[in-house]
């Protein structure tokens, strides 16, 4: 027996696929290592998403909370006329609410040293918030109104722990002895942190006043930039497109077309931007940071893509479908609408709905047209002004917020990054959903 | 058919556009980043105290301001260029050209021009004209000889200063900040340093000899920063040995990070700098095109208000964010008030 085996001194290959061969470990190793790459790829991605998103969300959150004075503050009829014949009158507003705020605290009895200058320095601009509210409300003159306002931004960045006491040097902003004040403040409940509906509703402050800037008003030019995007880029893509691929006739010309729109698709925005400023502004004459414009010159950008995703989902209808709408006698543009662009419509406005989205991201196009900047209009009026009106867009808000001096501006810029992506994610939310619903497979 | 009501939609929002071409109610301006943040607490509080609608305050820079504001007369160009430098003879002429003669200049305060470095950084407290020169000018005097710049550290040439490399962030060419710091700091140095004399025992003549001065090294030791100076701020916070040049305001507002050095043995300040002791320090201007007064509403009202005691004075906002209040703002506001248009004998 043993000679018979030693008669054989290459064993035959096994054959049994229950034992695997060095050959088949070779290629299972090397699968295995493929899949391992694989997966380090997918968790290094992981990982930076979470770092980028741990890192917004950290460095944004505070923007959404911020530090208020709650007083009484009664202003007479007197002091509003006196008030109102300043040059200056939102001053004159602020220190009537200073002298009033340090006589009350005078009358609690606070242990803690102070003067006017100190409540001055631990307050943010009240003047503008003040004179807007009488303005509005005349007939809450002479009696008392209950006011939460802004404190100043180092008193914000005290409660945050942005400023801290080891670390603060005296300077006009703030002085290490008013931090004594705010303690007291604070635990006569004068002072607090609160969630700050102005950061979500309020538009754009000047440089010197973080707690009343908001991305509101951005907010609502974004949207009406994005509403002149749909509705010149969907009509014209699409109809550029059935045109392209149902109609068209294959000659050198709509090649030429074909390369150019892929082409156009690659140009960098601030391109679109330059076209922008020379066509709509020099030449058109439209006005200067209005949504219209950014509209337009975002509608410009994003056209290429909605024609590109269109004609691919145009194509993706089998042509039977078109061969038996034309073989019962509907003619090409019944088979067209009726058929066709149905059955392609979901993969259009999922194409349409990633354009917006990267259009709504989009700064470069919007610094020259004047829409990035200091644009603190507020709410425009009415629809139509809507358009019209300066307005900043929420890119443009966030990249103004992150060049300025203050702190606390850059932690709102922060804030305003959370806000964007929040709307970016609910728009890709949208066209993942209406994939799914709609989309038919062959 | 949905495509019907797509096409009339687009129609009627070309009907919105050519109704868009109204009038323009605000106040279009745009020009140097240093004057930003005064112009936008001056936009701000001029659109919350009186009925005219907030102005739309654009950055860019000095050159590119002014570039836009000569671009002609209308309602398409801006009506207020802000510059933190003087306007050029050649961009008057610039503007001559496109129909924009009747310029009011409008000086609005002084502004400092610190050095400053991470506040856990070396120890570079004092800086002399000659320093600066000596670490980023292109060619320097060294035992005697013209040599394109060969130092590495800041100990190699002044053995005061800490034995740390190199590394300066300054203000890009279209800043106006640039041409200060040119003039304030680099020619100072070149001719402290003896670069001015060696150069012209090489005979070479005056323009030239400013040219080279102005010439800064190109081997990454002295980097030029177009953005803002929180861009200026992220390199420093990025490199303890770093070096930026920034605003006086911009400094004061972020004093936790930054530590501030001399120049020739004065501390930067309010104080220091009305005086005229800080050396480093330039006017912050606003140029308002006159053929728009009247035609754009509240443009006068913004540049009487910007330059009202209660606004640009010693007490106003401008002052406490960091603007050092121009002691002749009685003068500057009579010319305002006026419209008083450069050339025309003030």
């Amino acid at each position: 027996m043993t000679d018979a085996s030693m008669d054989n001194p290459t064993p035959a290959r096994s054959r049994s696929l229950s034992q695997t061969d060095p050959n088949t470990r070779r290629r299972n190793a090397a699968e295995r290592r493929f899949r391992a790459y694989g997966m380090a790829a997918i968790l290094v991605g992981l990982f930076f998403l979470t770092v980028l998103f741990v890192s917004i969300v950290r460095s944004g959150l505070p923007a959404f909370t911020r530090t208020v004075v709650t007083v009484d503050f009664t202003l007479t009829q007197e002091q509003m006329d006196a008030a109102e014949s300043e040059l200056f009158k939102t001053k004159a507003y602020s220190n009537l609410f200073i002298a009033s705020l340090q006589e009350q605290l005078q009358q609690r009895g606070m242990t803690v040293e102070f003067d006017e200058a100190a409540i001055e320095r631990l307050l943010g601009k009240v003047g503008g918030t003040l004179r807007a509210h009488y303005q509005a409300n005349p007939d809450e003159l002479s009696q008392p109104v209950a006011f939460e306002l802004a404190a100043s931004s180092r008193v914000d960045g005290y409660f945050k722990g942005r400023v801290q006491r080891e670390t603060l040097q005296d300077s006009r902003f703030l002085q290490l002895s008013d931090l004594d004040l705010v303690d007291a403040l604070e635990e006569a409940g004068i002072i607090k942190q609160a969630f700050s509906w102005a950061f979500i509703t309020g538009a754009d402050s000047g440089v010197d006043n973080p707690g009343g800037a908001g991305i509101g008003a951005s907010v609502v030019g974004s949207f009406f930039m994005m509403l002149v995007v749909l509705v010149l880029s969907l009509p014209i893509g699409v109809a550029a497109s059935i045109y392209l691929e149902e109609f068209a006739p294959q000659n050198r010309f709509t090649d030429l077309i074909e390369v150019n729109i892929s082409n156009l698709a690659a140009v960098p925005s601030i391109v679109f931007g330059i076209l922008g400023l020379a066509v709509f502004i020099q030449f058109m004459h439209l006005p200067q940071s209005a949504p219209l414009v950014g509209g337009l010159v975002l509608s410009l950008m994003t056209l290429p893509t909605i024609i590109i995703s269109t004609r691919a989902s145009l194509k993706a209808v089998p042509p039977s479908i078109r061969d038996a709408a034309l073989g019962v006698g509907a003619s090409k543009m019944q088979a067209v609408f009726h058929h066709v662009l149905p059955l392609a419509a979901p993969g259009i406005l999922t194409g349409t709905i990633i354009g917006l989205a990267q259009a709504l991201g989009e700064t470069a196009p919007l610094l020259l047209i004047g829409m990035v900047g200091f644009v603190a209009r507020g709410y425009p009026e009415g629809f139509v002004e809507g358009f019209t009106e300066p307005n900043s867009a929420m890119p443009a808000q966030i990249y103004t917020w992150a060049a300025r001096a203050d702190v606390s501006f850059y932690e709102k810029a922060w804030g305003g990054i959370i806000i964007l992506l929040a709307f970016l994610l609910t728009m890709n939310i949208i066209a993942i959903i209406l994939r799914r619903r709609f989309e038919r497979r062959w | 058919m949905s495509f019907v009501k797509l096409t009339a939609s687009t129609l009627a929002i070309a009907a919105v556009s050519a109704t868009a071409a109204a009038a323009r109610d605000q106040v279009q301006i745009a020009g140097s980043s240093t004057v930003l943040p005064y112009a936008s607490i001056v936009a701000e509080v001029f659109g919350e105290n009186t009925d005219f609608p907030t102005p739309v305050v654009e950055s860019g820079g000095s050159s590119a301001g002014l570039k836009r504001f000569c671009e002609g007369v209308g309602e398409n160009t801006i009506d207020v260029a802000n510059a933190s430098r003087k306007i050029r003879e050649k961009e008057i002429k610039a503007c001559a050209d496109n129909g924009v003669t009747d310029i009011i200049e409008v000086r609005i305060g002084y502004d400092g021009i610190v050095f400053a470095s991470q506040q856990s950084g070396p120890d570079f407290a004092a800086f002399e004209p000659a320093d600066i020169y000596n670490a980023i000018g292109a060619t320097v005097v060294k035992d005697g000889e013209l040599v394109a710049n060969p130092h590495q550290n800041w100990s190699e040439f002044n053995s005061d200063l800490p034995d740390a490399e190199i590394a300066m962030f300054i203000p890009g060419t279209k800043h106006g900040t640039r041409e200060v710091f040119e003039e304030k700091v680099l020619l100072q140095g070149c001719e402290d340093t003896g670069a001015v004399a060696a150069m012209e025992e090489k005979g070479m003549d005056e323009d030239a000899i400013e040219d080279a001065c102005f010439d800064v090294r190109q081997d990454g030791k002295s980097v030029d920063i177009d953005g803002d100076y929180t861009e200026t701020l992220a390199r420093i916070d990025a490199n303890t040995n770093g070096i930026g040049v920034f605003g006086l305001a911009f400094y004061e507002n972020n004093t936790d990070k930054l530590k501030v050095a001399t120049m020739s043995g004065v501390t930067p300040s309010t104080e220091t700098i009305s005086t005229g002791e800080y050396p480093v320090s330039r006017p912050l201007f606003f140029y308002v095109k006159k053929a728009h007064i009247g035609v754009i509403p509240g443009l006068q009202e913004y540049a009487q208000f910007f330059v009202a005691d209660e606004i640009a004075g010693p007490s106003g906002p401008l002052a406490n964010y960091g603007l050092v209040s121009d002691p002749e703002l009685a003068k500057t506001q009579d010319a305002v008030a006026n419209a008083t248009t450069m050339g025309s004998g003030s």
